[in-house]
């Protein structure tokens, strides 16, 4: 085993000391927003970052996640967690089953057909009377505990679980970074034809990255109809979602394993605190301000913002 | 017979102004290798442009569109100089970012500025409906069909019959050597957002004669551009014309078969099976 590095270090510490200073549940709750994008867009960093499948249609992985792990719990009054074993199941298999047709799309043929696959899922599941329809599905509330997978007094269980969603998938990351499968898929993104000479199986391993980022992402929606309690298609299987996972990973740097934690630290306070300081005119302000500087962002450093570390670190002297 | 013979002919005429939209944004891909994910946002400005122009000024919106036309253009090589360009030495994702940011920055500023109301231009030249053997055209959808059909025809001769076309053309096929040739590329870039841009205020204009208009108006359109552009294979006009009247004929014919809920289900449908059997789109390059 490796020792941990400073950035594990770090980041589990700042864990740690983020509720203690901000204990109100409104910081705590932008404490789990973070942890949860910011494994969402980890999540979606396999695949969009290292294989270089960009994906605007990991809310389906999602969706998948959430209805999954709710109808067992309605229906079969199944565990959460088991359900979410299930939804991970379930996600892995829609992503290798979607991911063969589509993986020989090139480049923005791509993107636009996993735009158009989540719509085709979000109108689905708003149509399917059988899960909610539009309606959605409430859970059933259940006693405080670990095994119900609910905690009505307190918001930091649920903090401590997205930071163990969080480590989940960087740690599926850096599993994937230092083995064959990493090199593998950097390959691929790099010069697939390339890859493909020298004898590696392009399609095997990106569908190998697909369903471990789609497992990873039905997790992460699961947690959240446990931690809001209400799912419907306009809430888990919408577009905006989709894009707001891959812009999380493509700010904080695509295809680097600290990048989307990076991202959802700016992008989820951003939209939490325009939302709250301009959203209640009803009239779009937060989008404003939210969409202006993601152009901003954009405009002045097109790599992302852990590009803009690594200026800042040319320009340092370098310790000899 | 008679109502799939109607719904038929409303697919095509809304397919016409999908055509042309789309025919805007391939434009762009096609010389530039960019994607405007804002591209339904132009489209949704646009729209308000020509009610304003109807709602204030108090012109027809067929007498406004050539004002929406430039000011659509106007505004492309304004997006292309302050946004596209910075961002073409960053990656493929930093472009993608930026103009799925404008598009959000476009929405929230029609929020607030217009407020989420649904709009619509009332009395307008273009009203009544006539019949054709059995089947009956709005007379505003066709005009508006008409106009879009009138567009693309000026746009193929642009491209087509002009040497400043030709020039659009070249860069598309290989940048370099069209730089070699001396062309100004940069300046083949600004004028393809002008006349993408222009495009689809023209789209616009023509759908604002009879379509509601809302801040969220280009959300549908937007994702029904990309699957007709990429339908008809990136950077192909043609492709996008043949896809446009396509999607706007399943879209009609499966609204009048399933349930209207599904109808662009089945034109997202349809999209799919043709990448997987041809990958470049319908008539597009390998």
């Amino acid at each position: 085993m490796p020792r941990p590095g400073l950035p594990v270090i770090a980041l589990v510490a700042a864990a740690l000391v983020y509720p203690l200073v901000f204990g109100s549940p409104a910081a705590i709750n932008v404490g789990v927003l973070i942890l949860l994008f910011a494994a969402l867009g980890t999540a979606w960093n396999l695949l969009g970052g290292y294989a270089g499948q960009i994906s605007f249609g990991h809310a389906v992985f999602f969706g998948i996640g959430a209805y999954t792990s709710t109808v067992l719990l309605k229906e079969a009054g199944l565990s959460p967690w088991l359900g979410m074993l299930a939804g991970a199941a379930l996600a892995a298999l829609a992503a290798v089953l979607l991911g063969v047709p589509t993986f020989r799309l090139a480049g923005h043929y791509f993107a636009i057909a996993t735009i158009v696959i989540g719509e085709i899922a979000h109108t689905v599941v708003r149509n399917l009377d059988a899960i909610g329809g539009a309606r959605g599905l409430f859970l059933p509330i259940l006693p405080t505990s670990l095994v119900n997978y609910q905690f009505h007094n307190s918001r930091l269980p649920y903090y401590g679980i997205a930071f163990g969603l969080y480590a989940l998938a960087l740690a599926a990351t850096l599993m994937v970074e230092r083995r064959r499968i990493g090199y593998y898929l950097r390959a691929i993104r790099e010069d697939p034809t390339a890859s493909r000479s020298v004898g590696v199986s392009v399609l095997q391993y990106k569908l190998a990255a697909a369903a471990l980022s789609a497992a990873l992402t039905a997790i992460c929606g699961t947690f959240y109809a446990q931690y809001v309690l209400f799912i419907d298609s306009d809430s888990v299987f919408p577009l905006s979602l989709s894009i707001l996972i891959a812009l999380t990973a493509i700010l904080g740097g695509a295809g680097r394993a600290y990048g989307p934690l990076l991202g959802a630290g700016v992008l989820v306070p951003l939209s939490e605190i325009t939302r709250i300081a301009f959203g209640g005119t009803g009239r779009g302000a937060d989008l404003v301000i939210y969409g202006a500087l993601i152009v901003l962002i954009s405009v002045a450093q097109p790599g992302g913002i852990a590009a803009l570390g690594d200026a800042l670190r040319r320009r340092l002297p370098q310790p000899a | 017979m008679e109502i799939v013979a109607q719904t038929v002919a409303s697919g095509v005429l809304l397919g016409l102004i999908l055509a042309l939209s789309a025919a805007g944004l391939t434009l762009i891909w096609g010389v530039m290798d960019i994607v405007n994910f804002a591209h339904g946002d132009f489209l949704m400005l646009g729209m308000y442009a020509s009610f304003f122009a109807w709602a204030v000024l108090g012109l027809d919106p067929l007498l406004a569109l050539p004002g929406v036309v430039a000011a659509l253009g106007l505004f492309g090589v304004v997006v292309y100089l302050g946004v596209i360009r910075p961002v073409l030495r960053g990656s493929v994702l930093a472009q993608i970012f930026a103009t799925f940011g404008l598009g959000i920055l476009l929405r929230g500023v029609a929020q607030f500025v217009f407020t989420a109301d649904y709009r619509q231009i009332g009395d307008t030249m273009a009203t009544g409906s006539f019949a054709v053997g059995p089947v009956h055209l709005g007379l505003p959808q066709t005009i508006a069909a008409l106009g879009a059909l009138i567009v693309s025809g000026l746009l193929f001769a642009l491209l087509d019959r002009t040497t400043v076309g030709t020039a659009l053309r070249a860069t598309a096929e290989d940048r370099s050597a069209a730089e070699l040739m001396g062309i100004d590329t940069r300046r083949m870039f600004a004028l393809a957002w002008a006349v993408g841009a222009g495009c689809v205020g023209a789209a616009a204009g023509l759908l604002a004669i009879y379509f509601p208009i809302f801040p969220d108006v280009g959300a549908v359109f937007g994702l029904l551009a990309f699957v007709t552009v990429a339908l008809g294979g990136f950077g192909s006009v043609g492709g996008a014309m043949l896809a446009g009247v396509l999607i706007g004929v399943v879209t009609s014919v499966a609204g009048l078969i399933f349930d209207p809920a599904y109808k662009f289900t089945v034109a997202y449908l349809l999209y799919l099976v043709v990448l997987v059997i041809r990958p470049q789109g319908l008539l597009g390059r390998a």
